[in-house]
């Protein structure tokens, strides 16, 4: 199979004061292209940072990390920033959408830094609205959406620049049940649909449970992998 | 006091940045208000001590300096017949004739600017207690020598001991150096009052100065010669007369001062309300606390209105101890009054630090109600749930 | 379009602080466009003195006069086109605040010499035919109510005694720069009065004015007429007329360096407090500058937006102070009266305005884009607003 992610002894550890507090050892992981991956684990276990790694937004100790054939571990910080442009697409436990933009307008902000037309970015910003169906929102503020709104916006916000994988940190952790029903049943529709590689950390079991592939990570050792039905 | 002092001292530390940029302008504003403060006081100080209180000084009537003035002999004679001028011990009168012209010479960064001679006579080292000789000597009688005050030697070109001057047809050689303190006569060049009148073919005095033997006699002098026909004289005290000649530039200073300083105090002021109002917002939550603790809306409103003024006293302080390093400093100008260069220092006087203090208090407290209000109206519940 | 979209609405989402930060702004600039005004009124003399004009007076000082008898002798210099003279007479209109610098002057060639003063041709003949007439400009005239025709007294202070004149003509000022607060009278009256009351007074001048035909010979016609008087008992010193006001701007220096000075405390003033403004903004929205970063942006579009915001409030707050400075100059000019000769915002002054806003924006700026720039994006994790 073709793995689009490739993490090959990958270590790190924090500073916290004096004291060294180790917190991914020797992490060894493959994910294949197509794949929905939900990380597991509890508080502190590490699973933020492994995806803060895997998004580029985190330099590893020691290891590599490949994404679409590219060691990541080895570009400069402008060069990071430019391929997360093109190959992550971030989903955030709080949205974190820009208060004093509408939704259009914060789908339509990663689009600035792909040299798009102007008639192009909106074609390409309302599509992706259209996806998560909210086509009819497209001039409201985050303040006039819903908490499960706002993440939807979110989610069109990280797959409008068609990246190579979306990564999402407790995508559900701020939502109501339904909202987050909604959000994940999104999620599973893009890895399925438009054959969308997503990995998600989580806590809550019944997210993972929408994932294809579930991994517990606990206190930085990567074990058990379960293949969930769909 | 209230008991949230520490509080707001810990609040101010927290949020350095913010609290120096605030106090930075509040003492950039006082720096501007007492520096032109000091330099008004200490040019109106200046004269005022240049002047004494049982002198009297006589002059042409409507003649506002010496220089505009013109005493002919037989009137200044008719003075000295006075009977309450002092004598000296040798039963002289203790007054002199003097003569005053402005010379143009080169200051030492090249540009020129008037200075004064006075033509002197023996008696007018005398009859003024502040000037003291400080090197060599006086001019002798009837010599083309003269004596500069230190400021002139200090700022002109030229008027070192022994050096020549040449202004009138005539050289004159700089024999002495006269330290009358902070006072206009340091910004001066006294010669023989004779040789001086002979060179500038002036037949007539500028002013008659003569001490008073009881000072509290001066109204009787001034009825004398204001009413004498053959006279058309003034008498004034001098203590009067040098003050009014600092009164057009030290009220220019003032004005100019007190109208930059509130003009600028209202930038501080806004800068202060874009502070307390951000300190206010970043604590919402934490008023709520307070209040359920039991704190009323007052302890509130002066807890912020005490951290506004904390701030703008301390920034107040900080522009006093800049400008107090002015004092160091001596400023020479043209007083536009007499026509001739005068220097004096920047005088820091505890007056104006109380107004530089009590101005700065009131920036705080303007800069500070509107968000202390602000806080101290908050609903407690709405304030517990923000965040 | 959209990040310059994003830096407006950045740099008024905490309406209330951006009002009070571009309002402090505003006065800012309209503070320091009024300090260097009133330098420009400083040198007004010195803008409004043409190269075509010498000044001689006494190499003593200004105060020493010269002998009327000079002025033949300088009009045989070569290039000089006209000789006028005058005093400083320093006459006191009812009390000593008004302030109305007065000369004598030969009138006729005086006018010659000075076009800028503007005389209709009835009163400028009616001026020269009377010879106790004066004539005022027309900030004087208006700020006394004079009409042409009153009787104007003055307090002689160099030259004792009430001196009466009759209002022959009110002149306007040819440009701005233009003095139009002076008096001006017969020289001729003076002496003459002169002649009986101090008779060794008399058939003196305070200065003489020279009118040359080629400016680039004014340094050269300047030292051939001193070198006329060298060595007599009343030396004197010709420079131009530019020179020779410099040399007034230069005796109060002091105080003109003061004003300067003060005029640049009120931009450090107004530093502090955008900077402040600009540390907070940057401050309370870091984690989503961290949210850009995890898309992709870098340190050019966050400097963009940073300073961006920064240059919005400040060119905002220069803008509406240039435009209120000039009313407020208005109101100034009215309430100053005659004290202020000239008082004139110039073009460089406002070049001058907008040059600092964006220097203070940008500044200001400088180090919240260095947090904003350096913002772990780790700190995206954690929740906006």
């Amino acid at each position: 199979m073709n793995n689009i992610v490739e993490l090959i002894e990958i270590t790190k550890s924090y500073r916290r004061g004096s004291e060294i507090i180790s917190v991914l050892r020797d992490i060894n992981l493959s994910i294949p292209q197509g794949e929905f991956l939900a990380i597991m684990g509890p508080s502190g276990s590490g699973k933020s940072t492994l995806l803060n790694l895997i998004a580029g937004i985190d330099r590893p100790d020691s290891g590599r990390i490949i994404v679409s054939g590219i060691d990541i571990t080895t570009l400069s910080e402008d060069e990071l920033a430019r391929w997360r442009a093109f190959h992550v697409g971030f989903i955030f436990q709080f949205y974190n959408l820009i208060p004093v933009l509408t939704a259009f307008e914060n789908v339509e902000l990663p689009l600035l830094l792909t040299g798009l037309s102007k008639g192009e970015r909106r074609e390409h910003a309302i599509t992706a609205l259209k996806i998560v169906g909210l086509e009819h929102r497209l001039n409201h503020y985050p303040s006039q959406l819903s908490g499960g709104e706002q993440q939807r916006v979110a989610i069109a916000r990280a797959i409008v620049t068609d990246p190579s994988i979306i990564v999402a940190d407790e995508p559900t952790g701020d939502l109501d049940k339904y909202s987050a029903e909604q959000v994940l049943d999104l999620l599973a529709g893009l890895n399925s649909q438009f054959n969308k590689t997503i990995i998600m950390v989580t806590h809550d079991p019944r997210a993972a449970a929408k994932a294809k592939t579930i991994r517990h990570l606990d206190k930085g050792i990567l074990n058990a992998t379960r293949e969930t039905s769909f | 006091m209230t008991p949230l002092v520490i509080y707001n001292l810990r609040n101010i530390r927290t949020r350095r940045l913010t609290s120096l940029l605030t106090g930075l302008g509040m003492a950039f504003v006082v720096f501007v208000f007492s520096s032109v403060m000091m330099m008004a006081e200490g040019l109106e100080r200046a004269l005022v001590d240049t002047g004494s209180y049982d002198n009297v000084i006589v002059i042409r009537r409507a003649a506002q300096a010496e220089v505009q003035s013109t005493i002919p002999r037989n009137e200044a004679s008719i003075v000295e017949t006075l009977p309450w001028i002092e004598k000296d011990i040798d039963g002289r009168n203790l007054s002199e004739r003097e003569l005053v012209v402005l010379i143009s010479l080169l200051k030492k960064d090249g540009s020129p600017s008037n200075v004064v001679i006075r033509g002197t006579g023996e008696k007018s080292l005398s009859i003024r207690r502040q000037v003291r000789l400080k090197e060599g000597r006086m001019p002798r009688p009837g010599s083309t020598e003269i004596a500069a005050g230190t400021s002139i030697k200090k700022g002109f070109q030229g008027l070192e001991p022994g050096s020549r001057l040449r202004f009138a047809l005539r050289e004159w050689t700089v024999v002495g150096i006269f330290d009358a303190g902070n006072t206009a006569f340091s910004s001066e060049i006294w010669a023989d009052i004779d040789s001086l009148m002979q060179a500038f073919r002036r037949p007539v005095y500028s002013s008659l100065v003569f001490k008073l033997r009881d000072p509290e006699d001066f109204s009787f002098v001034k009825r004398a010669i204001e009413t004498d026909p053959r006279l058309s004289l003034e008498a004034k005290r001098e203590i009067d007369f040098y003050k009014e000649q600092s009164e057009v530039m030290a009220r220019f200073l003032r004005i100019l001062g007190s109208s930059f300083s509130i003009v600028f105090s209202l930038g501080a002021i806004i800068g202060a309300m874009i502070t307390m109002y951000a300190q206010v917002s970043n604590r919402i939550q934490e008023i709520g606390t307070l209040r359920v603790l039991g704190f009323q809306k007052r302890d509130i409103l002066m807890s912020f209105l005490l951290e506004s003024v904390m701030l703008s006293l301390a920034g107040g302080i900080a522009g006093l101890i800049f400008s107090s390093f002015l004092q160091f400093y001596t400023v020479s100008t043209l007083n536009w009054q007499t026509f001739s260069e005068l220097a004096f220092r920047f005088r820091l006087t505890p007056g104006i630090v109380l107004k530089s203090l009590v101005f700065s208090i009131i920036m705080g407290i303007a800069g500070g109600i509107l968000p202390a209000l602000r806080a101290s109206r908050l609903n407690i519940v709405n304030a517990l749930r923000t965040g | 379009m959209l990040l310059v979209k994003l830096l407006f609405r950045n740099a008024f989402r905490q309406r209330l602080r951006s009002i009070l930060t571009i309002a402090a702004t505003t006065i800012a600039i309209l503070a320091f466009g009024f300090l260097r005004t009133i330098v420009d009124a400083w040198y007004s003399g010195v803008e409004a003195s043409s190269p075509k004009r010498l000044v001689t007076r006494n190499a003593i000082s200004l105060t020493t006069p010269l002998p009327i008898s000079y002025k033949d002798k300088i009009k045989k210099v070569r290039g000089v086109s006209l000789v006028s003279y005058g005093n400083w007479f320093g006459g006191i209109y009812i009390s000593e605040k008004n302030f109305i610098p007065n000369f004598a002057v030969e009138p006729a060639s005086y006018l010659e010499l000075y076009p800028e003063y503007v005389l209709s041709a009835e009163e400028k003949k009616a001026f020269l035919q009377d010879r106790k007439g004066c004539i005022a400009g027309r900030k004087v005239a208006e700020e006394f109510k004079w009409r042409i025709g009153d009787t104007i007294v003055l307090k002689g202070t160099i030259f004792p005694g009430e001196w009466e004149f009759t209002l022959r003509g009110i002149y306007r000022g040819l440009r701005p720069t233009t003095d139009e607060t002076q008096l001006f009278f017969h020289f001729d009256y003076l002496n003459e009065r002169l002649k009986k009351i101090y008779p060794q007074r008399a058939d003196h001048v305070g200065f003489f004015l020279i009118g040359i035909d080629d400016p680039r010979r004014a340094a050269e016609i300047s030292l051939e007429i001193d070198s006329l008087f060298k060595n007599s008992l009343a030396e004197t010193l010709t420079e131009t007329e530019k020179a020779f006001q410099l040399g007034f701007v230069a005796m109060t220096e002091a105080i003109l360096i003061t004003i300067k000075l003060i005029s640049y405390v009120i931009i450090i003033i107004i530093l502090a407090i955008v900077a402040n403004t600009m540390s907070m903004n940057v401050r309370e929205r870091l984690s989503e500058y961290a949210v850009m970063k995890t898309m992709g942006f870098s340190w050019p579009h966050i400097s963009v937006l940073v300073f961006g915001e920064s240059l919005v409030i400040t060119t905002t707050g220069a803008v509406s102070g240039m435009i209120l400075t000039f009313p407020a100059a208005k109101i100034f000019v009215d309430a100053m009266g005659t004290l202020l000769p000239v008082f004139n915002i110039t073009e460089k002054t406002l070049i001058l305005d907008f040059i600092i806003s964006i220097a203070v924006g940008i500044s200001a700026g400088l180090l919240p884009a260095w947090k904003a720039i350096n913002v772990p994006v780790q700190r995206a994790l954690t929740k906006i607003g």
